[in-house]
C-alpha cells in the first residue's frame, strides 16, 4: 500500500489540533515562572483629562503589594515606537507624538494605562489598584475624525495641530481632473467603514523575567512577531541589546492583527522585572482587551468616479479620513496609505486614480492593522462605488464589472497607484463564482422570498488584495522601518527526520501542517517526520511574524531557498559515495540518483554521512545537514476573487439573514485545501461579522458604548450558513511555489458582496448605501422611514 | 472578587436565619449574575449563602398548575416531558434562554430574584398569573414585579417555589438582542383561567410591563389580526444603542402577533 500522500495540495488534517482541542494547548497564561509577581494596570476611564495628582501610598502600603509604578518612575525609559513613517503631500513627516508607556501628565483614551501594581497575587494587585488615588480633570474630548477636525475641538497632542497626523496623497490628481471634466457622468459616494475591536479569543497577557545571574530577559507574550517585539522593545523602550533579550510567543489563540504590535504591557512587565528580580506577569481581563486591543478601520470616505456613456471607468477620486485613535500603534500610519490607497486600481483597468488620505487623532484607542488591513476598507469602497455607479446609471453590476476587468492577457500590471499585479484572471473566478452561487435563478428565488413577503437581495463583489508583504527596499521607500524579509532554517537530523525553524507564526493557521507538507513535497520527508519550531527568538535564527498573509508567500519561499540548499549540499555528498560528478546527481522523492544508473542514496543515508562524515568530502564542505536562508521577495502577491452574497430581510423586524453565501478565490498554488477553506471560512465569518454584526460605538466624548459581549456583537455559528467556497487559480509568477496567500481575502471579499446584496433588497425603498453594520435597527428606520414618507 | 464567607445551610430554616442575621450576605442559587457581579467587583457581599443543598429543585404537575422549586435549572424546565405538555411555551421559554452552560446553572428562583429588564421568565411569570412562593409568604406576579431589577421580595425573603396556572393557549417570542441574545422584546401571550394576559419583556423601562391593549383586543377576538391598529407608546420604553424607543415599540407590535400566531 502506498503511503497516504501529504505533501502540497492534500487536505492533510492539521497536526496542531490534538492538543488545540484536547486542552494542551500551551499559552502565554499556561506558563508560571518560580517566585513570580502579578501585575495589575490601573486605566483611565476618563477619553481626555490632565492628571492631577496620582497618591500611590495606600496602594503601596497595602498587604503583598511588591511595587507601584507610574510614568515619573520610567522616566529613563523611551515611548512605544512607530514602525512606519508616512510624509504628507508637502513632504514633511507625520506628525508623531510620544505613545508613553504609561500616561505622562495626560490621559488620552478611555483605557490609557495610568499606574501598574505589582504584588504576590493577583488578587492583591487588584486590592491595591483600587486604592490609588487618581485624580482626573476632563479635557474637551472628541471620538470621531469628523469631530476631531473641527475647529475649536479638543487637541489630543499639543505637537499634532487640529489632530492632524498626516495628508497623505497618491496618483495623478491631473489625469483625474482631466477625466472629469470629459466623462458623461460622474458618480459621488460617501461611506464610512466601521470600527471593529478583533476579539482574539485568547487575551493578551505579558510574562517577563530576569536571569539575575547572566543579565538575560525573557518575555513571553501573545505576539504574532517575537522577533519584531524583541527589535521595538529592546532598541527603542528599554535599550536592551537582542543578544540578552528573548522574547517566547509559545501557543497564540488568534491575533487578526491586534498582536502583531508592540504593547506597553509588555515593556512594563520586562522592566519591571529587571528592576524587582521577580517574573512579573500580566493577563488582560476581557474589558481590558475591548479598550487597549488595537482597534481595526475607522474611515470616513468620499468617493467618486467618472465614466463615459458606455459604462467605461475613466478616472477615480478619493478622500478618506482614517481614525488613527490616542497615538500611533506600530504599524498604523501604513495601514490607511499603502495598504489602502495602493489597492484601489481593484481589479478594474481605471486609467487614473488620484487619492488623499488624512490620519486623524481621537480620543479612542489606537486603531491599527486587522485582518486585511487597509485593503476591506479598499475592496469595500471601491466595489460600493461600483454599485452605486450601477444604481445612479442603471447599469448592471455584473456587466460593468466584467467590462472594465483588466484583460487577462494584460499582466503583468502596473496600476496607477503604484502596485504592478503578476497574475490573475477576474473573469473565471467571477464567472465560477456566478454559477456556484446560480446567480441566474435569482430572480425565482427573489419572487418566492416575496411570496412570504420577504425582502431578498443578491451582491457581487470582485476584489484584489496585496499579501506578503514584501520587497524590503520597496516598503522602505515607502517609510517602513524594518525589512519585511522572511527567515527559514532547515534541520536534517542525522537519522532522516527533519525540524523547520521559521521565522513566522502561527496563531491559527495551522502552519505547523503547512509547512511540514512543503517540506514532504520538496524533500521527501514523510510529513509524520517534519515538525514546525516558531515563535522564540533563542531559537529560530531571525524573522518578520505573521500578519499581510506573507507566511507562505514569504515564509514558505524562505523554506524553499533553505532546502535547495540542502539538497545541493546532499549531491555533493551523494556525489562522493557514490563516486560520480555533482552534475550527474539527480534529486527526487527524497533520493539522490546517479542520473542514467540505479544508484541510489536516500535523504537518510546522505544525513546520517554528513553527521558521520568517515567516508566525507571533508576538504570541500563541512559536516552536517543544516541550512539557513532569508528570503526577500520581489513584489507583492495578488490574490483576488468573486463572493456572492444572497440575504432576505424580514421587513417587519429589519433583520438580515445570509441565505446563501458563494466564495471564488484565486490564491496561487494551495498547499492544503481544506486549510484554505478554513481561512475563507473564517474571514468570510469576520466579514459579515462586520457588515451586519459588529461594531465598535463611542460616544460623542469618547466613552465606549460596546465595551462587553453584552453590546458587543460577535457573529455566533447561528448567524451564518455553510459558505460554498472553491477557488480558481492563477500561479504568483515571483515566488518559487506559485503561492499567493489567503489569510485575509475572506475578510476583503465579503463586507461589500454582503452590503451590495442588503442595499439590492432594499432597491423598492429608494435605498442607495448603507454604512455598516445593516443592523435590524438601521434596516427597520430605512424601512419605517420610506412607509412613513409614503403615507 | 472580594472575600466573602461562604456557607452552605441544610434547611431554609438555617438559610434564613443566616440571611436575617446579616444584611450584605447574599443567596447564590446558579451564580450566572451573581458571580460575574462579583468578579467584576460590582458587589461586596459579606457572606455568600448557597440554596444548592435546600432540596428547592424539582418539578411537580397538577391538573391545573406546574409549580416549580425555585432551584430549578432552565435546562431542567425546558427539557420536563410534563412542562412540555402542561405549558410547552414555558419549556420553550427555558430552552431560549442564554446559552447551554448558562442553562445547566441558572434558575427560575435566581432569574426572577434578579428581575434583570430583559429576562425571559419575568415575561411568563407575568401572563401566566403566577405565584411566587418565599419561605414567608405567596406573591402574586401582578404584585411581584416592581421596576427593573426590583422586587417585591424583602432583603431576608427567599423564593421557594413558583406556581403557573396551566393555560388554555400560550406562547413566548422572543427578539434577542444581538449582541446578549437576552431579550430585546420578549413577548409572552396566554389565555386561560386568568383570563387574557399579555406580558412583554425588554422594552420597558420598568421591566416586564402588562400590554393591556393587547389585552383588551385579544379578550374581544384572540387572533393576530385583532391587534391589528393597536400599537404602544415609546414614551416608556428602553432605548439603548441596539434600538431606539420607537424600535422597541414597532418590535412589541410585531412580536406580540407572532406570539399570538404561535399560540393558536
Ligand atoms: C451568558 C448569559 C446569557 C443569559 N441569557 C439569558 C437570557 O437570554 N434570558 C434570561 O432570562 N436570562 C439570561 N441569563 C440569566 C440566567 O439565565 C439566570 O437566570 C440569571 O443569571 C439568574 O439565575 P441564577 O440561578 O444564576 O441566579 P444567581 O446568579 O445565583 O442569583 C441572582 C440573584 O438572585 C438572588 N437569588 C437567587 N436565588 C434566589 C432565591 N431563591 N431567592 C431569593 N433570591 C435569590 C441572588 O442573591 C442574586 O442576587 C443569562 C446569563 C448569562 C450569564
Amino acid at each position: 500500500m502506498n503511503a497516504p500522500f501529504e505533501g502540497i495540495g492534500a487536505s492533510v488534517r492539521r497536526k496542531e489540533d490534538l492538543r488545540f482541542i484536547s486542552g494542551r494547548g500551551n499559552y502565554t497564561d499556561d506558563i508560571n515562572r518560580p517566585n513570580q509577581t502579578h501585575a495589575v494596570i490601573r486605566r483611565s476611564d476618563r477619553p481626555h483629562a490632565t492628571i492631577v495628582k496620582i497618591d500611590t501610598a495606600a496602594a503601596k502600603a497595602a498587604p503583598g503589594v511588591v511595587a507601584v509604578y507610574t510614568a515619573e518612575d520610567l522616566a529613563a525609559i523611551g515611548g512605544l515606537p512607530c514602525g512606519w513613517q508616512i510624509h504628507s503631500k508637502d513632504g514633511s513627516p507625520m506628525n508623531e507624538p510620544k505613545h508613553p508607556v504609561l500616561a505622562e501628565g495626560k490621559v488620552r483614551h478611555v483605557g490609557d494605562p495610568i499606574a501598574v501594581v505589582i504584588a504576590e497575587t493577583k488578587q492583591q494587585a487588584r486590592d491595591a489598584a483600587e486604592l490609588l488615588v487618581i485624580e482626573l480633570k476632563d479635557l474637551p474630548s472628541t471620538a470621531t475624525v469628523t469631530d476631531a477636525l473641527k475647529p475649536g475641538a479638543g487637541q489630543v497632542h499639543d505637537n499634532a495641530p487640529g489632530n492632524v497626523c498626516y495628508d497623505w496623497h497618491l496618483g495623478d490628481k491631473e489625469a483625474v481632473e482631466a477625466a472629469f471634466a470629459k466623462a458623461a457622468k460622474v458618480v459621488t459616494l460617501d461611506l464610512e467603514n466601521s470600527r471593529m475591536i478583533p476579539n482574539a479569543m485568547e487575551p493578551r497577557v505579558a510574562l517577563a523575567e530576569f536571569d539575575r545571574s547572566t543579565s538575560d530577559y525573557t518575555l513571553y507574550t501573545t505576539s504574532q512577531n517575537p522577533h519584531v517585539i524583541r527589535l521595538l522593545m529592546g532598541a527603542f523602550v528599554l535599550g536592551l541589546p537582542e543578544h540578552k533579550l528573548r522574547v517566547v510567543a509559545p501557543d497564540v489563540g488568534g491575533g487578526f492583527g491586534s498582536k502583531i504590535f508592540h504593547y506597553a504591557e509588555e515593556a512594563l512587565v520586562t522592566w519591571a522585572a529587571g528592576k524587582l528580580g521577580r517574573p512579573v506577569k500580566w493577563t488582560a481581563e476581557r474589558s481590558e482587551s475591548f479598550m487597549s486591543d488595537a482597534h481595526g478601520r475607522d474611515h470616513v470616505s468620499t468617493a467618486q468616479m467618472a465614466v463615459d456613456a458606455q459604462g467605461n471607468f475613466l478616472a477615480l477620486k478619493v478622500s478618506t479620513l482614517a481614525n488613527m485613535g490616542a497615538y500611533l500603534s506600530t504599524f498604523a500610519p501604513a495601514v490607511p496609505t499603502y495598504l489602502y490607497g495602493t489597492l484601489l486600481a481593484g481589479t478594474y483597468k481605471t486609467p487614473a486614480i488620484y487619492v488623499e488620505v488624512k490620519a486623524v487623532f481621537t480620543n479612542t484607542v489606537p486603531v491599527d492593522a486587522y485582518r486585511g488591513a487597509g485593503r476591506p476598507e479598499a475592496s469595500f469602497l471601491l466595489e460600493r462605488l461600483v454599485d452605486a455607479v450601477c444604481h445612479d446609471t442603471g447599469a448592471d453590476p455584473v456587466a460593468i464589472r466584467r467590462q472594465n476587468f483588466i484583460p487577462r492577457d494584460a499582466f503583468p500590471y502596473q496600476t496607477p497607484v503604484a502596485l504592478q499585479y503578476d497574475s490573475g484572471d477576474y473573469f473565471t473566478t467571477l464567472d465560477v463564482a456566478l454559477k456556484n452561487a446560480d446567480y441566474a435563478g435569482f430572480p425565482a428565488r427573489k419572487a418566492a422570498a416575496a411570496a412570504k413577503g420577504k425582502l431578498r437581495g443578491i451582491g457581487v463583489s470582485t476584489y484584489i488584495e496585496a499579501c506578503g508583504i514584501a520587497p524590503s527596499a520597496v516598503v522602505g521607500s515607502l517609510g517602513a522601518r524594518a525589512g519585511l524579509y522572511e527567515v527559514a532554517n532547515i534541520r536534517v537530523h542525522p537519522t532522516g527526520s527533519v525540524t523547520v525553524f521559521t521565522g513566522t507564526h502561527s496563531h491559527g493557521q495551522g502552519h505547523e501542517t503547512t509547512l511540514a507538507q512543503l517540506v514532504t513535497s520538496q524533500l521527501g520527508v514523510p510529513f509524520s517526520q517534519v515538525d514546525i519550531v516558531h515563535g522564540d527568538t533563542a531559537k529560530i535564527p531571525f524573522g518578520m511574524g505573521t500578519y499581510g498573509s506573507r507566511s507562505l508567500a514569504v515564509g514558505g519561499s524562505a523554506m524553499v531557498k533553505a532546502m535547495d540548499k540542502i539538497i545541493a549540499k546532499g549531491k555533493k555528498i551523494a556525489a562522493h559515495l557514490m563516486e560520480a560528478s555533482v552534475e550527474d546527481i539527480e534529486f527526487a522523492d527524497g533520493s539522490f540518483k546517479v542520473a542514467g544508473t540505479d544508484k541510489v542514496k536516500t535523504l537518510s543515508e546522505i544525513a546520517l554521512t554528513a553527521y558521520v562524515p568517515h567516508n566525507y568530502p571533508i576538504t570541500e564542505i563541512e559536516p552536517g545537514l543544516d541550512e539557513t536562508a532569508f528570503y526577500d521577495p520581489a513584489n507583492f502577491t495578488f490574490p483576488g476573487g468573486c463572493h456572492v452574497c444572497e440575504v432576505e430581510i424580514d421587513p417587519e423586524t429589519g433583520v438580515t439573514s445570509i441565505v446563501n453565501f458563494t466564495a471564488v478565490d484565486d490564491f496561487g498554488r494551495v498547499v492544503n485545501p481544506m486549510i484554505v477553506e478554513g481561512q475563507v471560512q473564517g474571514g468570510i465569518a469576520q466579514g459579515i461579522g462586520q457588515a451586519l454584526l459588529e461594531h465598535a460605538i463611542y460616544d460623542e466624548s469618547g466613552q465606549l458604548l460596546s465595551g462587553s459581549y453584552m453590546d458587543y456583537t460577535m457573529p455566533r455559528a447561528d448567524d451564518l450558513i455553510n459558505i460554498s467556497s472553491a477557488t480558481e487559480n492563477t500561479l504568483c509568477t515571483h515566488n518559487p511555489l506559485g503561492v499567493k496567500g489567503c489569510g485575509e481575502a475572506g475578510t476583503i471579499g465579503s463586507p461589500p458582496a454582503v452590503i451590495n446584496a442588503v442595499v439590492n433588497a432594499l432597491k423598492e425603498y429608494g435605498v442607495r448605501h448603507i454604512n455598516m453594520p445593516a443592523s435590524p435597527q438601521k434596516i427597520w428606520g430605512i424601512i419605517n422611514a420610506g412607509r412613513m414618507a409614503a403615507e | 472578587m472580594y472575600d466573602f464567607a461562604y456557607q452552605k445551610p441544610s434547611s431554609l430554616a438555617d438559610a434564613a436565619r443566616a440571611l436575617a442575621s446579616d444584611a450584605d450576605a447574599k443567596v447564590l442559587a446558579g451564580g450566572q449574575t451573581l458571580i460575574p457581579v462579583l468578579k467584576q467587583r460590582l458587589n461586596k457581599p459579606s457572606t455568600v449563602i448557597d440554596l444548592s443543598k435546600l432540596g428547592l429543585a424539582g418539578i411537580k404537575v397538577s391538573g391545573d398548575a406546574v409549580t416549580i422549586g425555585a432551584m430549578t435549572t432552565h435546562a431542567a424546565v425546558a427539557a420536563s416531558a410534563e412542562v412540555k405538555r402542561a405549558i410547552p411555551a414555558l419549556a420553550a421559554l427555558a430552552g431560549g434562554i442564554g446559552d447551554i452552560q448558562v442553562r445547566n446553572r441558572g434558575t427560575i428562583g435566581g432569574s426572577l430574584a434578579n428581575n434583570d429588564p430583559s429576562a425571559c421568565y419575568p415575561a411568563a411569570v407575568l401572563a401566566l398569573g403566577a405565584t411566587i412562593t418565599t419561605n414567608k409568604r405567596s406573591i402574586s406576579a401582578d404584585d411581584y414585579f416592581q421596576g427593573m431589577f426590583t422586587t417585591a421580595l424583602a432583603a431576608d425573603e427567599v423564593i421557594t417555589e413558583v406556581s403557573f396556572p396551566v393555560p388554555a393557549r400560550a406562547a413566548y417570542v422572543k427578539f434577542k438582542n444581538p449582541a446578549s441574545r437576552y431579550a430585546m422584546v420578549g413577548v409572552f401571550v396566554a389565555t386561560g383561567p386568568k383570563g387574557v394576559r399579555v406580558a412583554v419583556t425588554g422594552a420597558g423601562q420598568g421591566g416586564v410591563f402588562r400590554h393591556t391593549a393587547a389585552e383588551a383586543a385579544l379578550g374581544k377576538s384572540w387572533s393576530a389580526a385583532a391587534l391589528d391598529g393597536v400599537s404602544i407608546s415609546p414614551d416608556n420604553m428602553n432605548s439603548d444603542i441596539h434600538a431606539s424607543a420607537p424600535y422597541r415599540a414597532h418590535l412589541v407590535g410585531v412580536i406580540t402577533r407572532r406570539a399570538v400566531a404561535a399560540a393558536g
